[in-house]
């Protein structure tokens, strides 16, 4: 490797020269930055690229596909408790007859015939007492009929045609125990799980950042007391205390994410404060200060530009720990609350009805698990772009 | 040496003791109280119990007296598990939670880094790539999602192996639980290893061992594995913490007698010396255990010396 | 030592050495062919770069997994090149062993030294661990490491960097070697710990008779310690001979580019009336070292109560090795470090002002620096480096200002101004060395401390430079502090030298009166080992 670089080196060595050589003064010719030649290392590693392309489509889908669904994501579509996922539309036609079967009953209707045309089904119903146009609803109320008709209504009253149209209704996640659409759910629940990890990453990441920096700054004595804080807090048991902080303060969604930030910054601190020194220690940062350029120019120009790589790295892959931690307290009971839902919350649902319902596991799974991936994937490609050495 | 270890023992003492006064003040700000059913008790009951537990004192007050107690190693009685004392309950979940935390980190240890090993000495090539996407898989997927689909494969579809319960700690009630709560940690480790043992193969001095014709064992094992392996040593504190987290679900899924299932359970029902008792107990064991880290690191490393 | 009876111990014929990078191949080795005879000494001479590593690399089945070779290497009649591992582990660390320019590194930090050099005995010669303990002992004294019956269970950072390279040197002998390859084995070490590793390689190759092929850029080694010599350029042989005939009668253009290259002239000395524009008393710098939380400190005197005065003009030459405290007392006379005694610069007080109130003097006095590449902020472009200065100290100039005046300061370095929109990992190390140097003069400072400005540089881009530094100064009556490990420079540049150790000042003197006449043995010591080419020319002369 050490071969290898040298060897790069000499090549550039010459062909800077013959730059030198041959390009005139004129037009300053532009020059490819760090973070330049870090975005075409990126751009070319395949998983990265694929991985931020997942991401955002989930991003989007998340933002926009609970407005585009047909579904809203705590609509009880009774009839439709855990129904498998399925390109088909509802209901299927053996579903039908029966359906309609059922609302009569509830309407006190006798069936005497009953006949499917296409997407309108038709009966003949008769009933002991007078039928009561009213009873339509029934049919309207059941989640598979919509724009029931009653007409021939006999002379007596007492026997009619009823005509509804199927009321077709697609799931194609399938629906949960309650018959909500899963679909939209997990729609939804991406919302919040990308929110919950967003945010507490950005608290997180802020308080990490100032203290690590802060920390190494000043360094000496205080940095050394400041550190020494970060191993006892390192030493304490956090998930338990997070547990204890949502059984106690109620589950709310703002104490969630400030309880996860205020126990993930321990790490950022300290690879913020770890860059910070070595940065300080470099000869750049020495010869701004031999130039007399002040504290708040160096800081500026010299140490948070080149801080910025290992804190966008570590944004990235604490982003899926957030998740994965908001998922696990969800998973004991601890999470986001109904009607609202959160990936984590799905899952743990999903776990408890594997056997009978499969789908409840399966997608939310999917969207978490391929979050989480592409998470992963990116935070390495970024690594990678930003350091190429390391590996 | 020694010397190093008593200091490090009695610098510990300030940390467990702000551990007990956070988490003690912590808890007793939150509303609600460990009487407060959903079926009010009556005042006179009421009353009783708050003077058994000593709740009707001031709050100083009490939390001078459970310093005592703690101070003795006694966690008082449970408010939950109205018949036990906490030391009952730990004497008999501790164990449980320890051998399973322990077999995991066995586990990982072992498949991790052997998985990490073979990874770098084929970097790049087809079988890192495929080790590398297990690992990553590994780590996104939550053990509450790997739990059921294995009870579902082995417990429920083949019934090789039991779906829950400890059962006295039997061998195949054990190898679920404990492969569940060790496969995240297999990935972390796998994906460890391989970085540390990469950057060891490229090393000066693995130069210098393949430049003398040494066997392949020597380079690998002896030269590049001894230095590779110490990130991972780093590593195995925060591990025992992320396996601490696994275990609470790992116990709730499994319905495993452990005392992260006992810790759930106080907190839900605010049982003040089961909750504050387990964030001791934690917390020793941390510490405890990262003091041993830091030995084996010393073991390992002679340029590190505690004297 | 010629003889036409020896005979060929290692032959290279045709190697071509390949890198498959992200970017494309490089072409490191473009077919080389180099005979070694059985006990002769052979250099490999070539600037960094010039692929006279890698070719060794290649022999030995050590290139990185992204190299590629193809020709062939012949030892005791049989190909060696792209053997598979086990059997050509037969060969190498047995009877072709190899020491390395990295003594720090070059050493499993886990294991004993004793444990290192009993493992290829055992692996090679089916010793017993016991046995191959007590000839690693044998070894040790071989090659003079004091206390070898102690040292043996040391670990390799208790030992100091050339004590490292010594027992690189004995695991090399181990398994009595035909060819030992020494890859620029004394380049990381101090010139007089340089001298004592070549000595004693000498010394071991009279007694032992093996081959040494010795690889390094320093033309002063070659001409001591080699028979022959390949000149390397751009992965290619481009002249070989005999040590003496390349030396008097170099053939080839950059032969005598390479031998030019040593920095020569002298200084003119400056009147004795010009003012004094810096004068150091009885400066002292001390650095607390392993102070823990609460733990008592240790205190270490880097600088030991200095004193010296410099004209305007003038450039004095402090020499001295690693640790010496050099470094420490150029920074501390630009008052960046907290230092006891007096500066005085331009008849004003600056020791003891803080940062603030030392602003304004910043412009006037200028530090430039060893590394090139470390010293260059990374995510800056050249010309936004050049004209920090600017923002500090003219705040009154705009940014097209600005801009004009790095031009102008990157055409008085003779870079292309057009280049200052381009990133400084766009340069090579050279180039680097001249955009500080422009950084420095933007300001058009007084006082320039110069801490070892040339030494990570190869000795063209060196004298390149050297010779910009005297054209500066000519030209801008500039006064240098010229820090260096490398007397050769320190003699082309200074007027007056002044020679450390240990934080003290060991001798002080024009440079005529240090180098002609040194009084203490440390100095002459100093200059004996650094291999002076304008003293071996007068010798050879």
């Amino acid at each position: 490797m050490h071969c290898l670089i040298r060897v790069c080196a000499t090549i550039e060595e010459e062909t800077t020269v013959t730059l030198t050589a041959t390009s005139s003064t004129g037009a300053p010719a532009k020059g490819r930055s760090l973070w330049d030649d870090a975005r075409d290392r990126l751009l070319a590693n395949r998983a990265a690229v694929a991985s931020i392309i997942v991401l955002v489509t989930i991003a989007l889908i998340s933002v926009f596909g609970p407005i585009l669904s047909a579904h809203h994501y705590d609509t009880v579509y009774r009839d439709y408790v855990k129904v498998p996922a399925s390109l088909e539309a509802y209901p299927k036609a053996e579903q039908v007859e029966p359906g309609f079967m059922s609302s009569a009953r509830r309407a006190r209707l006798t069936v005497e015939t009953f006949e499917r045309e296409g997407d309108t089904v038709v009966a003949k119903v008769t009933s002991k007492r007078d039928i009561d146009p009213r009873s339509v609803l029934y049919f309207d109320r059941s989640d598979l009929f919509k724009n029931t008709e009653l007409s021939d209504m006999s002379a007596d009253n007492k026997s009619a045609t009823v005509k509804a149209d199927i009321n077709f209704m697609h799931f194609y996640f399938g629906t949960d125990a309650n018959g909500r659409d899963m679909m939209t759910r997990t729609f939804i629940a991406g919302r919040v799980s990308l929110t919950i990890g967003l945010l507490a990453t950005v608290v997180a990441i802020s308080i990490g950042v100032l203290y690590g920096a802060t920390s190494g700054y000043l360094g000496g004595r205080i940095d050394q007391m400041m550190m020494r804080v970060v191993d006892i807090l390192y030493s304490l048991p956090f998930i338990f205390f997070v547990i204890m902080l949502v059984v106690f303060f109620g589950r709310n969604f703002i104490l969630m994410f400030i309880a996860v930030g205020a126990v993930e910054w321990l790490d950022m601190a300290r690879i913020v404060r770890g860059q910070t020194l070595t940065i300080k220690r470099q000869e750049y940062v020495q010869a701004a200060e031999a130039l007399g350029v002040a504290d708040g120019g160096i800081v500026r120009r010299h140490i948070i530009p080149n801080t910025l790589g290992p804190v966008v790295v570590y944004m990235t892959l604490l982003v899926p720990k957030v998740i994965l931690l908001e998922s696990f307290l969800s998973f004991l009971g601890l999470g986001i609350q109904e009607p609202m839902t959160s990936w984590g919350v799905l899952i743990s649902e999903g776990a408890r009805n594997l056997q009978g319902a499969p789908w409840m596991l399966v997608f939310p799974s999917i969207f978490l698990t391929s979050t989480l991936f592409a998470l992963n994937f990116i935070g390495d490609g970024l690594r990678d772009a930003l350091d190429p050495k390391d590996r | 040496m020694l010397r190093y270890v008593l200091g490090r023992l009695l610098g510990a003492i300030p940390t467990l003791f702000l551990i007990v006064t956070i988490s003690f003040f912590l808890i007793r700000i939150a509303p609600g109280g460990p009487f407060d059913l959903e079926r009010p008790l009556e005042a006179k009951v009421m009353e009783n119990l708050n003077k058994i537990y000593h709740l009707n004192e001031p709050l100083w007050n009490q939390y001078l007296l459970y310093l005592q107690s703690v101070a003795r190693l006694d966690f008082g009685p449970s408010f939950y598990f109205r018949d036990f004392t906490i030391n009952e309950l730990f004497a008999e979940s501790l164990p449980i939670s320890i051998q399973l935390g322990l077999s995991a980190l066995c586990l990982a240890l072992i498949v991790g880094g052997i998985l990490g090993v073979s990874a770098a000495l084929r970097q790049n090539k087809p079988a890192d790539y495929s080790i590398m996407a297990a690992a990553t898989l590994g780590v996104t997927i939550p053990n509450f999602v790997v739990a059921p689909i294995l009870t579902l494969l082995l417990g429920v579809w083949l019934g090789w192996l039991p779906v829950g319960g400890w059962n006295g700690g039997a061998f195949v009630n054990r190898v679920l639980p404990v492969v569940t709560l060790a496969l995240p940690q297999i990935a972390v480790v796998a994906r460890l290893t391989r970085g540390s043992m990469i950057e060891a193969l490229r090393s000066n001095h693995v130069r210098t061992a393949r430049a003398y014709g040494l066997t392949s064992y020597m380079i690998v094992v002896v030269h590049a594995l001894r230095g590779a392996i110490l990130p991972v040593v780093s590593y195995l504190g925060p591990a025992a913490a992320a396996l601490l987290t696994g275990s609470v679900v790992i116990e709730t899924i499994f319905g495993i007698p452990g005392i992260g299932r006992y810790f759930v359970q106080g907190a839900l029902n605010r049982d003040y010396t089961l909750v504050m008792g387990t964030v001791v107990v934690v917390a020793c064991f941390v510490i405890l255990f990262n003091l041993l880290v830091d030995l084996l690191y010393a073991l390992l490393d002679p340029r590190v010396r505690y004297d | 030592m010629t003889s036409e009876t020896k005979k060929t111990v290692l032959s290279i014929k045709d190697l071509k050495v390949d890198f498959e990078t992200a970017t494309g191949t490089i072409n490191a080795v473009q077919g080389v062919d180099i005979h070694v005879q059985a006990g002769e000494t052979v250099a490999i001479v070539g600037e960094s770069g010039s692929g006279k590593s890698q070719t060794m690399m290649a022999a030995m089945g050590l290139l990185a997994s992204n190299g590629h070779t193809r020709g062939e290497v012949i030892y005791e009649g049989r190909n060696i090149l792209g053997l598979p591992a086990g059997k050509l582990n037969k060969i190498r660390g047995a009877k072709i062993t190899m020491i390395f320019q990295e003594p720090m590194t070059s050493l499993d930090p886990l294991y004993t030294i004793g444990r290192q050099l009993a493992e290829p005995m055992v692996v090679h010669g089916g010793l017993s661990w016991k046995a191959a303990k007590a000839k690693a002992l044998d070894l040790l004294k071989l090659v003079n490491i004091p206390e070898p019956e102690r040292k043996i269970n040391a670990y390799p950072y208790e030992m100091s960097g050339g004590q490292r390279q010594r027992v690189m040197i004995a695991m090399s002998l181990a398994n009595d070697p035909d060819v030992l390859i020494a890859d620029e084995p004394t380049t990381a070490l101090d010139v007089t710990t340089q001298a004592q590793i070549l000595d004693l390689l000498a010394d071991l190759q009279k007694r032992l008779g093996m081959a040494v092929i010795f690889i390094t850029h320093d033309l002063g080694i070659v001409r001591r310690i080699a028979d022959r010599v390949y000149v390397m350029k751009t992965g290619e042989v481009v002249e070989s001979g005999e040590t003496g005939q390349i030396f008097n009668q170099p053939a080839h253009a950059y032969t005598r580019m390479l031998l030019d290259a040593e920095p020569t002239g002298h200084k003119l000395p400056v009147p004795d009336s010009t003012p004094v524009l810096l004068e150091a008393q009885k400066v002292s710098v001390e650095f607390e070292l392993d102070s823990g939380f609460l733990k008592p400190s240790h205190v270490l005197r880097a600088v030991d109560n200095i004193s010296f005065s410099l004209r305007k003009g003038q450039t004095l030459g402090i020499v001295g090795e690693s640790g010496s405290g050099k470094s420490t007392l150029g920074r501390a006379v630009l008052n960046l470090l907290p230092a006891g005694g007096r500066v005085v610069f331009h008849g004003q007080q600056i020791t003891g002002k803080s940062r603030a109130e030392m602003r304004a003097l910043r412009k006037d006095m200028q530090l430039i620096f060893q590394d090139p590449f470390g010293s260059l902020s990374p995510r800056m472009t050249v010309g936004q480096i050049i004209s920090e200065g600017l923002m500090v100290h003219e705040p009154a100039l705009n940014g097209r200002q600005r801009d004009e005046r790095a031009c102008q300061a990157l055409e008085e370095v003779s870079l292309d101004p057009a280049m200052r929109n381009r990133y400084p990992h766009e340069f090579s190390g050279g180039q680097r060395q001249r955009i500080a140097i422009a950084r420095t003069m933007v300001l058009k400072p007084e006082l320039v401390v110069l801490d070892e400005p040339t030494s990570a540089l190869d000795r063209t881009i060196q004298k390149q430079v050297v010779e910009l530094l005297r054209d500066l100064q000519k030209a801008h009556g500039l006064t240098y502090l010229f820090i260096s490990h490398d007397l050769a420079v320190v003699r082309a540049l200074s007027d007056t030298v002044m020679v450390m150790q240990r934080g003290k000042v060991v001798e002080a003197g024009t440079v005529d009166a240090i180098f002609e006449a040194p009084k203490s043995d440390y100095t002459k010591e100093l200059i004996g080992a650094a291999l002076l080419p304008q003293q071996q020319m007068m010798e050879t002369a």
